[in-house]
């Protein structure tokens, strides 16, 4: 799969029409894989596994725009949604960008790995549904798909929405109803939820992880960086601060998030904040019909549109849930 | 407000220009009352309501805070309050969503000839916020002396 | 720092009955940034203006905060005293301490704290306005009428005998719309082309009026006062200076296959006619797709006849450019396909016809000079069957017919059966309808003359089926007053079709971003106080384009819209309205959200060059044209990043209030 793809790359690179390519690089750690923009020289750091759960899309909103040439980018089926989002909001050129659809058959979560008790990893194996893991403690095994990225389980489908050309096979992930833990918050009391909630982004240290890898984030300047918006960002003074955030946020973003889960992805503190989103995602969907952000290019969201029958507010006191 | 004084909620009401500002102008033109505490907003229509607002007032003490705007299809603007509509319903939810009481938010559409309703709406949201007590959840402790 | 001065009005007893003002205005006085505060009997009064001209002046105040009666009364007053003395009027701010306080409040207390919260609330605004000036636009004196029937020709004639200058674009040959194709007009029963035609020949005349036949509109860019239109003039292949209108051309073609759209498709004409005798222009057209000069390259005939030399087989569509000040749709109705109809045997029997087609049938210059006569077998009818309400008020098949009621069946009905029964005694007129709705002066007495003079037989009810059998129509309907089935042997058969918007007219909202609703009808402003004018500055509505109507009121919306376009057009340039929405051009992200939901067309993007600390170089931006914007902020929520804001109502104003009420 990575050679295939290297070798498509270096044939496309080869006359000079496109400036790069934004792809994987190896990271930091072992099974870290990392944005990069590749020229031909480099085309040998170029990695496509299992690793490569980031999203890139939102690397072509700097990228596209500073340089005639057109750039070459490598989306996952997933990733085409938020490209498409992008390019809906014009903040991507579609025409600046060449898409080729990198096949995908979920991704690993190496956290789900250390949970599920296998410490001091040295490497990874894949042999079909079965991972063999080496340890520091010996070869260990367990089965690729306990140990899939959140967001796999929320898969969108093996299609590429976008792509000019596709590289490999994909296969759907999605375990069944992901609403599921939607669903399971709400079944709650108020009191509960409040608590978990509090609990949850009471963790939370402002690191902007999410919001810096949000594709749906991509304002110029934050309302919460801008000294004249009023809620500047401020140290966390009060328990509140954060969950301010997190709503203002997930507010922003509703009617444009694609559900790509990036943002607990990387959450260093690891708070569910694809939950909020997915929580708002279902009720666009319930209340104003079925609507899948990025699903093209061109879409109205449903918070930019209305019909004159719309549920009034009030529609959420008779709505499931616990009270 | 000193801790041995009884605690009365504060309200906060966004009322757009055209139908619910006038509504209330008219509730007063009637001698109609409702308690001190709900305080007014004046917005050019319901669709300015920023969300950001809302939680800002909650941050800062209030404990209830409603949204008053003209009846779907007599928007001065045509579709504001319909986008309103959207805009609230989910944000409330999540706030709901999040294990805040329900009836701390609450959106009316209010006319300018409906004085009254404005008087009762008002009556009745000071009744559920006070029923619900003092907004701990939402506020930033700092702010409640 | 702002300076700011306070003013508490006691309005007599009326506030100061129940708040203390001379705890307010000394409670005020501990707010940061106020330097003056003080109380009056009534502010309002010359006195008490001249009190607050004297303190802005002595203590050189920035901005004034009047604690008074609502902003709805004595806003503009106080804003007017602000800018006597100097200020800019937006540096006033009104704590309404009357109907929202006083007045609400019994306890003196409770009165007198709020009083102080919302002082408190404006004062906290008032520190984050700044002085806004309104914008100004220039008028291109000029009107353009989208629509030549009565209602756009009453319109242009308005208009220009105001002294403006009006286009009409017509998108058939000839001017004159619906009304010239009626027979005869309710309630009064004259005839419709002898009132039509005379203004018709006014428009014509008219030496404001410029015509522009055979024509669309291309596209439309601009706003109110400075619209810029782009109008397709369909090549008509006659050189309309040179025809006379002879007609000669019209008897020497040899084509016969075309379809008479004037006469609902009820005869054939040559591929070169005019529309009907009293045409304007009185200018002949080509329809090329009959014509067999195009189809076979040969022929000519019309050429070589036309001793004017006016047939110009290379004539080519034509697009003119021209700025109009305002624009009126008058785009009207067409009835609808009553091929969907087929319980009826539309599809069956030619004796089926549409109210439109029986129109033409009984009118003297129509396919049968005005003889009631049968299509099928030119024989004289004894016996006819209206069906009313044809698509009208038809909430369970959206497909086939309409939720709304055309409003004139009824009375074109009525007539119908009158001018049967007048002119042929012997043939018997049944009417089927659900109700016979006739509000209207003398509409009413109307049709209760058909009913009691004209013998013409009513029956509640509707029809079933109607089914061919033999050279008869058999009509079977229920009458619901006697709560029996009717069979009726009918020799013809009338729909009263429903009317719907004209085919262009959704096109034609998407290029004037004028909103219409979901049967096509163009929205009005305000469904009750701007019921002619369009949500866009600028767009006027006039006659069925907004909804269905007859032709008093059609007439009666034109004039108003009309007065509306004069009212526009007599100004030299507009006053903006000065609390619009704004870009912080250093942070919008040209994403295209608020676009989606301003309801006027108030913004677009441009590709702007952007220096700030975030981003250098080119950007899609949003702009804002001030001209449009109405102010209601719909756009600063939709955007995350808080570049748009509304001037008057920033989002640090309402913030700064929101904050001075909680405290």
């Amino acid at each position: 799969m990575q050679e295939m793809i290297i070798n498509r790359l270096r044939e496309l690179l080869a006359d000079g029409e496109y400036a790069g390519v934004i792809g994987w690089a190896q990271g930091e750690t072992p099974f870290d894989r990392t944005p990069n923009l590749f020229n031909a020289e480099g085309l040998d750091q170029l990695r496509y596994d299992s690793f490569c759960g980031s999203n890139l899309s939102k690397y072509l909103v700097q990228q596209a725009s500073k340089t005639e040439k057109k750039i070459i980018a490598l989306l996952k089926p997933c990733d085409c949604y938020s490209f498409n989002q992008l390019c809906t909001e014009h903040r991507i050129d579609r025409n600046k960008v060449y898409v080729i659809g990198v096949g995908c058959k979920g991704k690993i979560d190496v956290e789900k790995i250390r949970k599920a008790g296998i410490k001091g990893i040295t490497g990874i194996t894949e042999d079909g549904d079965l991972l063999k893991i080496e340890t520091m403690y010996g070869e260990k095994e367990i089965s690729r798909k306990d140990v899939l990225l959140e967001k796999c389980l929320a898969c969108k489908g093996k299609e590429h929405k976008c792509a000019d050309e596709v590289l490999g096979e994909s296969e759907e992930t999605c375990s069944g109803d992901k609403y599921a833990a939607v669903r399971r918050l709400e079944a709650m009391t108020a009191e509960e939820r409040f608590e978990f909630w509090r609990g949850e982004l009471s963790k939370c240290i402002r690191c902007n992880a999410c919001r810096n890898v949000c594709p749906a984030c991509s304002c110029i300047k934050c309302v919460f960086d801008n000294p004249n918006s009023g809620v500047q960002n401020k140290a966390a003074a009060d328990d509140f601060e954060e969950s301010l955030f997190h709503i203002i946020r997930a507010y922003h973003v509703a009617g444009r998030c694609t559900d790509c889960g990036e943002c607990s992805r990387v959450c260093p503190q690891g708070i569910p904040l694809h939950l909020l989103n997915r929580r708002i995602i279902q009720d666009v969907n319930e209340l104003y019909g079925d609507y899948q952000a990025g699903e093209s290019i061109g879409q109205r969201h449903p918070l930019t549109d209305f019909t004159l029958e719309d549920e009034e507010p009030s529609v959420i006191d008779t709505r499931g849930g616990g009270k | 407000m000193s801790m041995n004084q009884e605690w009365t909620p504060k309200i906060v009401a966004f009322c757009c220009n055209w139908c619910s500002y006038a509504g209330a102008d008219l509730a007063g033109s009637g001698r109609m009352n409702y308690p001190a505490n709900v305080k007014i907003i004046r917005i050019p229509c319901s669709c300015r309501l920023n969300p950001m607002f809302v939680l800002r007032a909650f941050q800062r003490g209030a404990d209830g805070v409603i949204l008053c705007g003209c009846h779907p299809g007599d928007c001065h603007y045509s579709t504001g309050n319909y986008y309103a509509r959207r805009r609230m319903t989910v944000l409330f939810s999540l706030l709901d969503y999040m294990g805040i009481e329900r009836g701390r938010t609450r959106v009316e559409w209010v006319s300018a000839a409906e004085g009254a309703k404005f008087a009762a709406t008002m009556n009745d949201f000071v009744k559920t916020i006070t029923e619900l007590g003092e907004n701990k959840k939402l506020g930033d402790l700092r702010c409640k002396k | 720092m702002q300076k700011i001065g306070v003013f508490v009005c006691w309005c007599g007893s009326n506030i100061a009955a129940t708040v203390d003002v001379k705890a307010v205005a000394q409670a005020l006085k501990n707010e940061a940034g106020v330097v003056f505060s003080t109380d009056y009997q009534y502010m309002c009064s010359e006195n008490g203006q001249a009190m607050i001209r004297q303190a802005i002046k002595e203590h050189q105040l920035t901005g004034i905060v009047v604690c008074s009666c609502s902003p709805r009364m004595h806003e503009a007053t106080f804003r007017k005293t602000a800018v006597s003395a100097g200020l800019n009027p937006y540096m006033v701010e009104i704590a309404n301490i009357r109907e929202q306080c006083s007045w609400i409040h019994k306890d003196i207390a409770e009165g007198t704290e709020k009083a102080i919260v919302l002082a408190r609330a404006a004062v906290a605004k008032l520190h984050k306005n700044a002085p806004l000036t309104a914008g100004t636009s220039p008028v291109t004196k000029r009107a353009l009428v989208i629509g030549g029937g009565i209602a756009g020709i009453q319109t242009a004639l308005d208009v220009a005998d105001a002294g403006f200058e009006v286009d009409i674009v017509e998108k058939s040959p000839t001017i004159g719309g619906r009304m010239a194709q009626l027979d005869k007009t309710f309630p009064t029963l004259d005839c419709s082309a002898c009132i039509l035609t005379p203004k018709m020949v006014e428009a014509a005349q008219h030496e404001k009026i410029n015509i522009i036949s055979y024509a669309e509109l291309e596209s439309l860019s601009g706003f109110v006062g400075n619209f810029t239109a782009t109008i397709r003039k369909k090549a008509r292949f006659i050189d309309e200076d040179k025809c006379s209108g002879c007609g000669v051309c019209t008897e020497k073609c040899p084509s016969r296959k075309g379809l008479d759209e004037f006469n609902m498709k009820l005869n054939k004409r040559g591929a070169v006619y005019i529309p009907f005798a009293q045409a304007i222009p009185n200018v002949a057209v080509i329809d090329a797709e009959q014509c067999l000069h195009f189809r076979t390259g040969k022929c000519g005939l019309c050429q070589k006849n036309c001793s004017a030399g006016a047939i110009d087989f290379e004539q080519k569509d034509q697009l003119i450019e021209r700025k109009y000040g305002a624009i009126v749709v008058a785009t009207g109705f067409k009835p609808i396909d009553a091929s969907a109809f087929n319980e009826y045997a539309y599809n069956d029997s030619p004796d089926v016809v549409t109210s439109l087609e029986f129109e033409r049938i009984m009118n003297a210059a129509g396919p049968t000079k005005g003889q009631l006569i049968r299509p099928s077998d030119l024989k004289h009818p004894h016996e006819i069957v209206v069906i009313q309400c044809v698509g009208s008020r038809c909430t369970e098949d959206k497909e086939k017919g309409k939720p709304y009621c055309s409003k004139i069946c009824c009375m074109y009905t009525a007539k119908h059966a009158m001018l049967v029964r007048e002119k042929y005694p012997d043939v018997k007129v049944h009417v089927f309808y659900i109700d016979a709705r006739t509000p209207g002066k003398n509409f009413d007495e109307f049709y209760r003359r058909a009913v009691e003079q004209y013998d013409v037989d009513y029956i509640k009810g509707m029809v079933g089926k109607v089914a061919v059998e033999g050279d008869k129509l058999h009509v079977q309907g229920s009458d619901l007053l006697n709560g029996e089935q009717v069979h009726i042997n009918a020799d013809m058969v009338v729909l009263a079709t429903a009317i719907e918007p004209d085919p262009t007219a959704r096109s034609l909202g998407t290029m004037l971003t004028a909103s219409m609703d979901t049967n096509d009808f163009f929205t009005e402003a305000h469904p009750k106080l701007r019921p002619v004018e369009s949500p866009p500055a600028g767009i006027f509505l006039s006659g069925v384009a907004q909804g269905p109507k007859d032709i008093p009121e059609t007439v009666a919306q034109a004039g108003a819209a009309a007065a509306k376009v004069i009212g526009l057009l007599c100004k030299n340039e507009l006053t903006c309205n000065a609390c619009v929405a704004q870009t912080n051009e250093a942070i919008c992200n040209g994403c295209s959200q608020c676009e989606k939901v301003c309801p006027y067309g108030a913004i677009t993007y441009e590709d702007k060059e952007i220096r700030s600390p975030e981003f250098r170089g080119i950007r899609r931006i949003a702009t804002v044209n001030e001209a449009i914007c109405q102010g209601c902020g719909a756009c600063t929520v939709t955007c995350p990043s808080g570049a748009m804001d509304l001037k008057g109502f920033t989002n640090s104003q309402i913030m700064s209030e929101v904050d001075a009420i909680c405290r």
